[in-house]
């Protein structure tokens, strides 16, 4: 694959779009879910959508970076770019001459949970896609001359990342709150953990993890339920029954009720607090996302949004979302402010929790944040990315397709109590770690870190 | 890489259409009396609209010294007006179930919301009352000038990157605006006052001035009404002629170092001025560096591994010349000058013999292929129409797209190779990486930017 880190051409960002939303919620009763036979295990579920000639598949192996050994972090992340870089008999420039000659795209992306792949084809390629697809996945070349340019072209990443406040604060944040678990691992390696790693971990990798019962598919677009079946069985058929996974521990987190500070020089503090989250498949989930939304959805009308921004002018954006992970939910909320103003920043945003533990939320606001719950439900189905998005979410928490039917009556149901109950277990100071990157004036810390957390060395 | 940020317009920079696509588009365009443009993009695949009105204005347009007025005054319209004081814009729109925002670049200002169909008419209403019944208090002007501040911290200050294509950009417009940045400098910016909004509010924002695109489950017909009724009766405003200096020519030679401690690995780069609208540009910038497969790459990294990366930009949507930006990222052990001479020799390669009939032939079946997936989405085609018709294309530039790039020679490739890279058409050349006497400061990780590559047409949102 291309590196792109250094390619980003027009940054359009939209920051008032939710950020993270990590449970795609999406709803409108009219999607036809048709789950597939799978002969070997997995699961496959097909929206058929003939209106245009193009099919989205997405797929995961669960597991994600689980796999990845502790002296070599980076596997999994190594294998999500080289896996386009040449299969079978086909080299690196030849593949990669397929796909984007035909518009194909096929990428790859290492979760904490689950190994992720996505696929894009216009009908009249679709059979050349699957192909590749199956080339990637079932003999991927490895060239050492192709993993030699992706580890320089992933420790440049690193590296750049280093300097990135936004990037620094999220890598503290995780090493932090999940110390001791997987999850404080980064994603994206560390410069010992790529260099470390040997083509024979990258092959082990495919061989634990490309597995038929880690197995799950969601694709929506052009393509028949028989089709469908066919080209499933064609891809993974001959993929191992079983794949090898370790046992995990649930991930509590870590330093709880303390203040950890990594000193930067930038003009900006970024603040990133975690306290506890709510599992997916809780049945308070909904509650859960009805107080994130009212705390810190991404609205200007959000409380924190509010104070934090409208009143004061202290961020350009400050958010509270709901992290539903496999092993360890969090709640996390996010912003930057001018160092002078970190402290100030910080008491508001203490303030508002304290204030929707102890008061809850009014009648008004919970009712507005319904309404945009269930009604933006059809907005997050507009493509078929985004409807394979959600309905893959659904898969690897175990969840039915149904569930984006029901979730407008989940929400209409949750009460005022609810959101109140929820608020007092989530928003607990002593349950709170608050993360500050940056020249923050005037705010006390229990921990100093000398550099960011979970990167080794080097 | 994926982002968090999920609506890339960078994608949608290639417009297309062959005849058969032209149809599936499903477009047509109208003028209210009062000169308001209308697009209707029927897309009938969820209940679901997108809703937008691109103003004729953007940064480049701003007067000397008021750099980042345009953006700023695209925070400030979301803070109400008599009929919907204080916020209730956004709140409206989010208890209708919708999102909105609004976003900035040098050409244009453009604000939309998304949501189902049925609450159109609503955002039809106040997207049109706050054409010209703005009103902002002291305190909110206040507050928001700290949010930009923060904002441009955030996006710019904090990133190496993106000081570095501030300076690169400022060097090669020279006597041009789009030497600016979109968000404004920072002295400037904290001198904006609430007067500066109001008039550039007053002088640009009328319907004659406006676009009104509204894309998803709606035809042109259902659309008229909506349009005549709400946006109809705005009155007619004079507006200026977007006048703007032209760029002087560069005749000395250029060449910029940034030196930063918090960058990781070295960037270089080569902006030349280059012409707006050109097809013949837009697909060399593909087949020089384009892909993982173009000329720079497949040479300098998967062959010679100089470089981590390496590309172009180019982005023919702009109202005044734009820029062509070659770039690339030295491998370990490179020094940034091996890495020039690389790229001088590819590019003097490029000038003497030319592209081949084989890689115009790839280009044209990329482009070909990826029309479909401009369907498959809400916002896609609105923002292709939005940004073509806000910098001075019509309807016709963006269905033709195509057509006239399948019509597209070898020669016309080459002869705009030598147009932009050879010649009297000096480029500036840059250099981002760590100050050669690095004392790493105590307690300060080592440290490094993101790197992106400079934008044609930087667009910032509210």
């Amino acid at each position: 694959m291309k590196p792109t880190f250094v390619a980003v051409l027009i940054c359009v960002v939209f920051l008032l779009a939710t950020p993270t939303v990590v449970v795609a919620a999406s709803q409108t009763a009219q999607l036809d879910v048709q789950v597939l036979n799978m002969s070997g295990g997995g699961q496959a579920w097909l929206v058929e959508d003939h209106s245009l000639p193009l099919v989205t598949m997405k797929f995961a192996f669960a597991g994600g970076l689980v796999n990845d050994p502790e002296d070599k972090l980076g596997v999994a992340k190594l294998v999500s770019v080289l896996l386009d870089e040449g299969a079978g008999n086909m080299k690196s420039q030849d593949f990669q001459a397929q796909l984007s000659n035909h518009a194909i795209g096929l990428s790859f992306t290492p979760g904490r949970d689950a190994f992720h792949g996505a696929l894009r084809t216009t009908s009249q390629h679709r059979a050349l896609a699957f192909d590749l697809l199956k080339g990637a996945i079932t003999a991927p070349r490895f060239d050492n001359d192709a993993i030699s340019r992706m580890k320089n072209a992933l420790t440049a990443e690193l590296q750049n990342n280093l300097g990135d406040p936004a990037w620094l604060s999220a890598r503290t944040f995780n090493g932090v709150v999940f110390e001791g678990h997987y999850y404080a691992h980064p994603g994206g390696g560390t410069v010992e953990g790529l260099a470390a790693v040997t083509r024979r971990d990258l092959q082990d990798f495919v061989a634990s993890q490309f597995a038929q019962d880690l197995l799950r598919v969601v694709i929506v677009g052009d393509m028949t339920k028989a089709e469908a079946e066919a080209m499933m069985a064609d891809v993974f058929g001959s993929l191992p029954a079983q794949g090898r996974l370790p046992e995990v521990k649930p991930a509590v987190l870590a330093n709880p009720g303390k203040a950890v500070f990594l000193p930067l020089d930038t003009p900006q503090t970024y603040i990133a607090i975690a306290q506890p989250g709510v599992a997916r498949t809780a049945p308070d989930w909904y509650a859960a996302q009805v107080m994130a939304f009212i705390l810190g959805g991404g609205s200007f009308d959000a409380r924190l949004m509010r104070e934090v921004r409208e009143k004061r002018g202290l961020t350009y954006g400050v958010y509270a979302s709901l992290l539903a992970q496999q092993h360890g939910a969090v709640l996390q909320t996010t912003l930057s402010t001018a160092n002078e103003k970190a402290a100030e920043a910080v008491s508001v945003i203490r303030d508002e929790f304290a204030r929707m533990a102890a008061e809850g939320v009014s009648a008004e606001e919970l009712a507005d944040a319904k309404s945009y719950l269930i009604g933006s439900m059809p907005l997050e189905l507009t493509t078929t990315g985004d409807i394979a998005d959600a309905l893959m979410s659904l898969q690897l928490f175990g969840l039915p397709p149904d569930e984006l039917d029901r979730r407008a009556e989940y929400i209409r149901a949750v009460t005022a109590k609810d959101v109140q109950t929820i608020a007092q277990r989530l928003l607990d100071p002593a349950q709170t770690t608050t993360i500050l990157v940056g020249q923050p004036e005037g705010i006390d810390v229990d921990i100093l870190l000398d550099r960011a957390p979970g990167l080794g060395d080097k | 890489m994926r982002s968090l940020y999920s609506l890339s317009f960078i994608a949608l920079l290639l417009v297309l259409s062959s005849p058969a696509a032209a149809r599936s588009f499903n477009v047509e365009t109208f003028f209210l009396d009062n000169g308001m443009q209308v697009v209707a993009i029927e897309n009938r695949r969820a209940p679901v609209v997108t809703h937008m009105v691109w103003y004729k204005v953007g940064a480049a347009d701003e007067k000397p010294g008021k750099s980042g007025i345009a953006h700023f005054l695209e925070h400030l319209m979301f803070k109400g007006t008599p009929k919907f004081p204080s916020g209730s814009l956004s709140s409206t729109v989010k208890r209708l179930g919708g999102n909105d925002n609004a976003f900035t670049s040098h050409d244009f200002t453009a604000y939309y919301q998304n949501l189902a169909r049925e609450h159109l008419p609503k955002v039809m209403e106040m997207e049109a009352d706050r054409m010209t019944n703005l009103r902002l208090t002291p305190a909110e002007v206040a507050a928001e000038r700290d949010v930009v501040i923060e904002e441009r911290k955030q996006r710019i200050d904090n990133q190496p990157q993106a000081l570095f294509n501030e300076q690169m950009m400022a060097a090669a417009f020279v006597n041009h605006p789009y030497g600016m940045p979109v968000i404004g400098w920072m002295h400037e910016i904290k001198e904006l006052t609430r007067e500066d909004a109001l008039a550039a509010y007053q002088q640009w924002y009328a319907p004659n001035n406006a676009i009104l695109i509204v894309a998803g489950d709606i035809t042109a017909a259902e659309l008229k009404p909506l349009a005549e009724k709400y946006y109809g009766d705005i009155a007619v405003a004079e507006v200026p002629p977007r006048h703007r200096p032209r760029p002087a020519p560069i005749l000395a030679t250029q060449r910029l170092l940034l030196e930063d401690p918090r960058v990781g690995v070295p960037t270089i780069m080569k902006v030349y001025r280059a012409p707006r609208g050109s097809d013949a540009a837009d697909v060399l910038s593909e087949i020089f560096g384009g892909t993982s497969t173009a000329r720079l790459y497949k040479k300098l990294v998967v062959e010679e591994k100089l470089a981590v990366a390496a590309g172009v930009n180019y982005d023919p949507v702009s109202l005044n010349e734009t820029s062509f930006v070659v770039y690339a990222n030295p491998a370990p052990g490179v020094t940034a000058a091996e890495l020039e001479r690389a790229i001088e020799r590819e590019t003097q390669l490029l000038l003497d013999k030319g592209i081949t009939a084989e890689e115009l032939a790839a280009a044209k079946s990329r482009k070909a292929a990826s029309i479909t997936y401009y369907l498959d989405s809400l916002q896609g085609l609105a923002l292709i129409f939005g940004r073509a018709l806000s910098s001075g294309f019509d309807v016709n530039y963006v269905q033709n797209k195509l057509a006239r790039i399948e019509a597209l020679a070898v020669d016309d490739i080459n002869a705009v190779a030598a147009t932009i890279m050879a010649g009297d058409n000096l480029p500036v050349a840059g250099l981002l990486t760590v100050p050669s006497q690095t004392t790493p400061k105590a307690r300060t990780p080592r440290a490094a930017p993101a790197a992106p590559t400079p934008a044609a047409a930087p667009e910032v949102n509210r």
